[in-house]
């Protein structure tokens, strides 16, 4: 069995943060004033919060605008925050928050009758059978990504997704979070949730 | 769910139902007859060996560096907030 089959699964979901700590210690740490444990909480969440800003506004500079607002109304926040919330809900809800102010985008609901297929009907027979059936490549992923080379291009993947989609893969898929906790941030019904997510996702499996 | 009423699923309609079906989000019959459906069919099993699959990928891209100049320009933000409060 080669090693990446044996790793496939029991690895922790980000092994880079898995050794850091925890978000409720460095909030500990920040709430006594130690300006290192904020830089912490910066290095894990800046990029991944203009990611998500970028979504909403139309350009990379107004997204780093909106995050450095964003750090600026969590320290302002940071003696109010109850810890209702995780501290990671509660930061990308402020930058979202932020994002909306700052943003053209309308955000409307989005009709969850009828989506379209997230698999090209002509892979299928008259049927419904797979007539093209999914070529195998898990193995192939697995050795690119422990050689480095995939995170990037995955980065890219995901920056492509149309913005509803990419909000949610980001939240549920990149930084882990629950579904629940997502509706919350970005204001979704569980049911468009997790349609955003399928299509967002499938879309995803399509580019491996 | 529309899909499943009537008789066994088709290749079609299951790869439509894979993340409801990661979700948890399946009723108790839908997921049987998702399940019985894999059962029987390989690709359909690959197919979601491989959403899980770009479910686990996506999770371990993490965060790119700062650079060491925003590193220093947040330093001086929660300065400058640290100095207000006083």
């Amino acid at each position: 069995m080669s090693r990446s089959l044996f790793w496939r699964g029991r690895r922790p979901a980000r092994p880079i943060l898995a050794m850091m700590e925890s978000d409720g210690d460095l909030l500990l740490r920040l709430r006594s004033g130690d300006e290192r444990a904020f830089v912490g909480l910066v290095e894990r969440y800046h990029e991944p919060m203009v990611r998500l800003a970028a979504s909403f506004v139309p350009s990379q500079a107004v997204a780093e605008e909106v995050v450095q607002d964003t750090w600026l109304a969590v320290l302002r926040g940071l003696a109010g925050f109850e810890g209702r919330s995780s501290l990671k809900t509660w930061l990308f809800a402020i930058c979202v928050n932020q994002a909306r102010k700052t943003g053209t985008r309308e955000h409307r609901s989005i009709p969850v009758a009828d989506p379209e297929p997230v698999v090209d009907p002509s892979r299928f027979d008259a049927s419904g059978g797979w007539s093209a059936p999914p070529e195998h490549w898990i193995e192939v992923a697995e050795g690119r990504m422990e050689a480095g080379k995939l995170a990037d291009r995955i980065r890219t993947w995901i920056d492509v997704l149309p913005a509803r989609q990419r909000e949610v893969v980001l939240l549920r898929d990149v930084e882990g979070m629950s579904g629940e906790e997502v509706c919350a941030v970005l204001a979704l019904s569980d049911a468009n949730q997790r349609v955003l997510l399928h299509r967002g996702r499938s879309r995803l499996r399509q580019l491996f | 769910m529309r899909l499943l009423r009537g008789r066994d699923l088709v290749c079609q309609q299951a790869v439509e139902l894979v993340t409801d079906y990661l979700e948890g989000a399946l009723s108790r019959s839908a997921r049987r007859r998702f399940e019985a459906h894999l059962a029987g069919c390989p690709h359909c099993t690959e197919y979601l060996a491989q959403m899980r699959e770009t479910i686990s990928l996506t999770g371990r891209v993490a965060p790119e560096d700062l650079t060491p100049q925003m590193r220093d320009e947040f330093v001086d933000l929660y300065r400058r907030w640290q100095s207000e409060q006083q």
